[in-house]
């Protein structure tokens, strides 16, 4: 019984914070006081419903006892708070019209949490500070979470919290969702930041496991939510679709032992169906735009991946295709690195290493294993051992997750002496 | 109404070398700019050069040290400033993003008000 209340609290927590926090604002305009509020009504939850049972809305429940304890508030500290300054100043609801059914303003909560992510993701704050931003406050995660997230000492990332809030509210930065003209750019600026949570998860830079589940859960939530929101959008339909399409490998990845599996050694058995089809209707929908974004682009590719019946029969000129038309739009030494391998695939290692070495100067990449681990692999599969080895060490020499490590070390062992 | 002040970080030596024509230009650019946001304008100066500047330092006993240029040297140096009204950022970032600054860029800093 406690269990399954505890899981419908977390339920409630992961699927609802975003909501219930917009909601809340509405009543304190004010993000700081609304976050307390929010922690206050998950806390009641934890005390009330093992007694009282779970309701049929915990959202709707969530909200109600979150906005009274707000009015509450407000009433306590109206006298002397005055002076704090506003997290943002939003338009406040009057109390008297309080205690109206949740879903009667649902439309405007919604609109709601747009602002909220729009805030979180301006570009005058510092984009480390707008990843942590939207994990404290449109998915409820604590500082210590944030932090653990990316690794950075509790205080360290308090102090960035703390420092990207004084200057929303010091710089009046807008709660609002930005004009027509303005939103392609912001909206670019979220995704964005939902990206780098999606592939922090996925491939965890550094600790023992390979996936940060959790980290991958959060920006599918968020990814589902700004296509909830926004469902017309090309570029958060892509979004969404890449997510789904790379997640839906992930059984594949790793194998029973832990160690990880390359794309071309995985069982695609394994690989989630019905989330691929979920994945491909959305690539569909989101390519309809000429020319693609970028999302579009990335998801088609992974589609590309996740329909191939087998490595072998995968259709690698079209993924080079994809490439050369994101390499347009996003002219970034990542994508020309991926292009480069999807080169040696296509037209055979030696192509694909004559496509690698264009690349070796880029100082964006000198850091990155996986330009290393390419080499080794295309120069391994032309016989040139010896400088295969070499390039599995510089490989090793650049990651710190101890899954790829292992792989890599295995690389290593496997070539022999 | 919050404000903002618009700073405006040029590289001097471009100002020291500029054609005449293209001086004139500029100011132009700063007329127009300031009769296109004259509502919301609330004040607003270009400066002389770095090398004009006095800096004072507080010194150890008590007194202060006198010297002889900007407070910090950068290649970019506060050459002038607006001071304009905004509801928020993003609409004193829209007025700043007009200010002319051929041989640099802007900062944009809210006034600090208190009360």
């Amino acid at each position: 019984m406690t269990s399954s209340v505890e899981a419908a609290v977390a339920d409630a927590h992961r699927h609802e914070w975003a909501f219930v926090l917009a909601a809340t604002v509405r009543v304190t305009g004010d993000i700081d006081v609304a976050e307390e509020c929010v922690q206050d009504a998950y806390a009641r939850a934890l005390a009330s419903w093992p007694n009282r049972g779970v309701p049929a809305r915990p959202g709707a429940w969530l909200t109600t006892v979150a906005r009274r304890r707000a009015i509450d508030l407000r009433r306590r500290r109206s006298t002397h708070d005055r002076s704090l300054p506003r997290l943002v100043r939003a338009a406040v609801t009057d109390p008297d019209e309080m205690e109206i059914d949740a879903d009667a303003d649902g439309r405007a909560v919604a609109d709601d949490r747009l602002r909220l992510i729009f805030t979180c993701c301006h570009p005058a704050i510092a984009p480390e500070a707008q990843v942590a931003l939207t994990l404290r406050l449109l998915c409820g995660l604590t500082t210590v979470e944030v932090a653990r997230a990316f690794l950075v000492n509790e205080a360290a990332m308090a102090a960035r919290i703390t420092r990207a809030k004084k200057k929303i509210a010091a710089a009046h930065v807008p709660y609002r969702v930005p004009s027509a003209e303005e939103l392609p750019a912001r909206l670019d600026a979220v995704l964005t930041v939902v990206h780098l949570l999606f592939t922090t998860g996925h491939t965890a830079p550094a600790g023992a496991d390979l996936v940060r589940r959790d980290m991958v859960e959060r920006s599918l939530d968020l990814a589902r939510m700004l296509h909830a929101l926004l469902p017309d959008d090309p570029d958060v339909t892509g979004l969404l679709a890449l997510i789904l399409l790379t997640d839906a490998r992930r059984p594949g990845r790793v194998d029973d032992s832990g160690q990880m599996v390359l794309l071309a050694d995985q069982d695609r058995s394994d690989w989630d169906r019905a989330v691929i089809g979920e994945g491909v209707a959305l690539v569909r929908e989101a390519l309809r735009r000429r020319p693609p974004g970028r999302f579009a682009l990335m998801a088609a590719i992974a589609a590309v991946h996740a329909e191939s019946p087998s490595w072998n029969a995968t259709d690698w000129r079209e993924i080079v295709g994809l490439y050369s038309l994101l390499l347009a739009i996003w002219p970034s030494p990542v994508v020309a690195l991926n292009r480069a391998v999807a080169v040696g695939f296509a037209d055979g290692p030696e192509a694909g290493l004559d496509a690698l070495d264009a690349l070796a100067t880029e100082p964006v990449l000198a850091a990155y294993s996986y330009l290393a681990s390419s080499r080794a692999d295309f120069l391994r599969r032309l016989g040139r051992v010896t400088e295969a080895r070499l390039a599995y060490q510089e490989a090793l020499l650049l990651t710190e997750n101890a899954v790829e490590r292992e792989f890599l070390e295995n690389c290593l062992r496997r070539l022999g002496h | 109404m919050a404000e903002y002040l618009v700073l405006i970080y040029e590289d001097e030596t471009a100002w020291d070398n500029v054609e005449p024509d293209r001086f004139g230009k500029i100011m132009a650019e700063h007329q127009s700019f300031g009769e296109r946001h004259a509502k919301v304008i609330r004040g607003g100066n270009a400066l002389q050069p770095t090398g004009t500047a006095t800096s004072l330092r507080k010194d150890t006993s008590g007194g202060y040290t006198v010297t002889d240029g900007a407070f910090a040297e950068t290649k970019e140096a506060l050459g002038g400033y607006y001071l304009v009204e905004a509801a928020d950022l993003d609409e004193a970032l829209a007025v700043a993003r007009d200010v002319p600054a051929p041989f640099g860029g802007v900062e944009v800093r809210p006034i600090r008000t208190f009360d």
